[in-house]
Parts: structure tokens; sequence; C-alpha cells
């Protein structure tokens, strides 16, 4: 019930949102986030959530000063699943601009990222993918290590690019 | 043999009446009284706990909390040792940590352990209650929503709802959740360790963030003074009395949210009444890991674990960090 009624402020923040304009604020397009099925094996496994910045905590605490300091806007987040088996979770940040969404990517490298070619820049891990474009910064994150996970998530990543 | 999962869906069948009220009637703070005391944390290891999964082995996490617990109160057999921790005929709170997701949560195995040793210890399944901010917190550690009172009770403060009175300490001003101000009578804090971009680590203090209702007003400088002012108010000192701390995986970098990329299995249970202490040995294995593997320590990083220091200080006299004064204890 409580998801069923995040999903109905999600849809309501949506679009409140569009119907804003002249506000100068970044905001979804229109949604990033790939049906089940869009991508293959991927199905999308939960009501999509949004965060206005000022309530950025309730989702990630702690984390939310990086962001805010680097211009978020709205975060929207979704899980998924891989083949009934590999769950992941697929966060939107759209920053303020650009500059946002460089800052987030860059500073939280590690010396194991792979570079991907996905939207203006992205980095792959074994259990996670990291691309920005334009003022979105997207995070996928798988919750475990499977042999053909890294290739599931750059695939679902892809899906959401093209949304963007 | 009960499985884990049975603690948490039926009413103790068996369990052993307790013949005292005692709690914490254990050594804890050795030397107590004495200038010097010494806090004990006890830092529990099993490195086949996982084996080659993700997810910890259940009857080896009972295991290594039986061996915690033998450690910390000198009493080999568990049940006996838990009947000295918690008070007879009282709700027992359990308070997890699944704001990071199912990836750096309380391990469902973990809660499952202790509810049965609570049940075999005397403690009517309706008076645990496992708790945490809202409902996604709790289902991200696998745990089940339930409030019928005749089993083990699993909800979180979006349920209960907080006080409406404002507690101020120092620089924390906030409501409490009514879980631990009208359910508890004591809280044991099963925090999960991680890094935390703000705070430096987040473990048995920073836990208690997810106690009350605006824990975004107490991030400001590194969670310094936040944490340990929060910690002062009357009723996280009294009640929350002992930490179970949840180190069985843990993320050394990047946290509080979950870096698959930094995940590390420490396998390991931090124990301790001395939530300084607790903490402060939780730091310091953060900090090894960091060294481990070529990073820059905490405060090279730029965000120090300061909390530590301040909760230890004489206003706050939360605890000891001062490795002199903690008996650590690795088994």
């Amino acid at each position: 019930m409580k998801f069923l009624l995040d999903s109905k402020w999600a849809v309501m923040a949506l679009v409140l949102f569009a119907a804003l304009p002249g506000t100068g604020c970044k905001k979804l397009k229109a949604n990033p986030f790939p049906d089940s099925g869009a991508v293959s094996g991927w199905q999308k496994t939960s009501d999509t959530r949004t965060f206005a910045a000022k309530d950025l905590w309730q989702y990630i605490d702690g984390d939310a000063e990086q962001y805010i300091s680097a211009g978020v806007v709205t975060t929207s987040t979704s899980d998924y699943k891989y083949q009934g088996k590999l769950e992941a979770v697929v966060d939107v940040y759209t920053m303020g601009d650009a500059a946002g969404a460089r800052k987030i990517l860059e500073t939280g490298q590690t010396k194991d990222a792979k570079q991907v070619q996905l939207g203006d820049a992205a980095v792959a891990y074994a259990q996670s993918v990291i691309f920005r474009k334009g003022p979105y910064l997207v995070r996928i994150v798988a919750y475990e290590s499977t042999a053909d996970g890294p290739q599931a998530l750059v695939a679902l990543a892809h899906g959401v690019e093209a949304k963007l | 043999m009960e499985s884990r999962r049975d603690f948490l869906k039926t009413a103790a069948t068996g369990a052993v009446l307790l013949g005292s009220q005692s709690k914490l009637g254990f050594a804890g703070m050795l030397d107590k009284g004495a200038e010097n005391a010494k806090s004990k944390v006890v830092v529990a290891k099993d490195p086949a706990l996982h084996g080659g999964s993700a997810q910890p082995d259940e009857k080896r996490v009972l295991d290594l909390l039986d061996r915690a617990i033998a450690a910390y109160t000198g009493h080999e057999n568990p049940v006996e040792a838990w009947k000295r921790i918690v008070p007879q005929g009282k709700v027992i709170g359990l308070k997890t940590n699944g704001l990071g997701g199912k990836g750096i949560s309380t391990h469902l195995a973990l809660v499952l352990a202790i509810c049965e040793r609570l049940q075999q210890a005397g403690v009517k399944a309706g008076n645990i209650v496992v708790w945490d901010r809202n409902a996604r917190d709790l289902e991200a550690c696998g745990l089940t929503i339930n409030t019928d009172p005749s089993r083990v009770r699993c909800y979180g403060s979006d349920v209960s709802g907080y006080e409406d009175r404002q507690e101020v300490w120092g620089t924390a001003r906030i409501k409490l959740s009514k879980i631990l101000t009208q359910e508890c009578a004591m809280v044991i804090g099963l925090p999960i360790l991680k890094d935390h971009v703000g705070a430096g680590v987040t473990f048995a203090m920073k836990n208690m963030y997810g106690v009350v209702d605006r824990p975004q007003d107490l991030h400001k400088g590194g969670c310094n003074p936040g944490v340990a002012d929060l910690n002062c108010i009357p009723a996280i000192r009294e009640k929350v009395r002992f930490t179970v701390g949840d180190a069985l995986s843990s993320v050394y970098d990047g946290g509080p949210s979950f870096h698959p990329e930094r995940l590390w299995y420490p396998n390991a249970l931090i124990v301790g009444e001395d939530r300084v202490a607790v903490d402060h040995t939780a730091w310091q294995m953060i900090e090894r890991k960091r060294a481990e593997v070529g990073m820059p320590t905490l405060e090279a990083a730029g965000h120090p674990a300061r909390y530590i220091a301040t909760a230890a200080d004489k206003a706050h006299a939360l605890g000891v960090n001062d490795p002199e004064r903690i008996h650590l204890l690795e088994i």
C-alpha cells in the first residue's frame, strides 16, 4: 500500500514539474525507466519513487549531501530483476546541469572502473554501471555478482539512456 | 530442529522461565568504578561465514553470535548468557539498519539468530520488536512487516509515528519514534558497518539517526556533534544499552549507500555495551581495510569520524574511545 501511495505521489510530482514552465528547474523529460521486457530479460519489479532534493535524505540519508551540493533537483528510483533472479536498482538523478552530473560521476570512480560507451560518459564494475547524459546521472546497481550480470547491467543502462 | 525463521513466525515454545530480573549483569565494564575503567568489546569472526555466497550461512551466524555472547558475558551457555542481557517480561527492541537497501543492510540471519536466542531466554515472541525507520528499510533486510502481538513484531516508525514533544540535547532537536519511547524497555542496536561520506563511519551511534523524525538536521559538520548529541537524549542513552554490530559484510568507501565495488566481508560481529568503544573498534576496522586496498585514511579523504571523540568527551560521557581503556577481545 505504501509503495502504491508512493507511486501516486511520484506521478503527481512529475505532473507538477511538467506544469511549472519557466521555473528554471531541470526535470525528467519523460519516464526513463524501461517497462518490463523492453530490455531483454529485465522485469520492472517496483513502482517508481521520486524524491525532491529536500527529501533525498529519506532515500539515501547522508549520501544526499553530496548530491545536493552538486545541484540535484529530483531523484527517481525503481527496482528491476533479470531473468527472475538478479535484483538491481536503477537510480536517476536529475541534476541542475551537466556539470553536476559530471562531478558526481568523477568523484565516485575507483581504479578498477571500466570505461563504457554510454551517454556522455560511463563506467562499469562487476555489479554496477554509472553514466551521465546531460544533466542526468544514472546509477544501476545489482545486489549480487553473477557471470552474466555485467553484460545485463550494461544492456539495461542502454535501455535507460535511450529514454533520457 | 526449529529453523531460524520459525522464531519469527511463532510464539516461543519451551522457553526457559527466568529466575531473576537481572539485566546486563555481566562485566561489560571491567573494573567498574575505577578511574581507568575499561570497556569490553568482543570482535568475533568466522572466515567461512559466507562460503561462496553473498548471503551468510544461517547456522554459522548463530554459532558466531553464540561465541560472541559467550566471550562477552563469560557464560558458555548462550541461553543463560542472554538471560543476563535482557530484562524479564519487558519489550525488547532490535533496531536494524536497512537504509543502504538490499545490498548493505543488517543481515536477516543475524536478526533471526537473536530472535531465537531471546525466545529461548524467556522473552515472549510478541515482546520482541524488530524495527527501523520504515517498511522499506525493514524489507531491505529481508524482513516482513508484522504487527500481530502473538508473534515477533516487525514494523517501522512510519507505523508507530513520532512523539509530539521535541527532545533537545545540544544541537539535537528531534522527535523520537514511539517504538523507542512507548514500546521498548530496552533496545539492542543491530547496525551494519559502513563507511559514511559525511560522518566517516556509521555503526552503533549513527544507527540512532533512524529513530528520529528529522535525521537530516543532524548531518552538519560531518555529523559532529550531531551523533554524540543525539545519543545523549535520555531515552536513547538509557534504553539502547547493547550493540550486536553486524560486520558480516561492509562497504569501506562510498557509504552509506551500497557500492558493490567497495564491498568486503569482515565476517565479524562487534559486541559491546559501550557504544563509543564499539564505534571506535568498528572505525579502526574500516581504516585497516582502506589501508589494505591503498586508500587514504578517512581523515585524509575528508570525512573523519570526529563524532566518536566528541561522544567520549566529558560533556557527553557516552563511553570511551581511548584504546588503552578498551578491552578488545578478538576471537
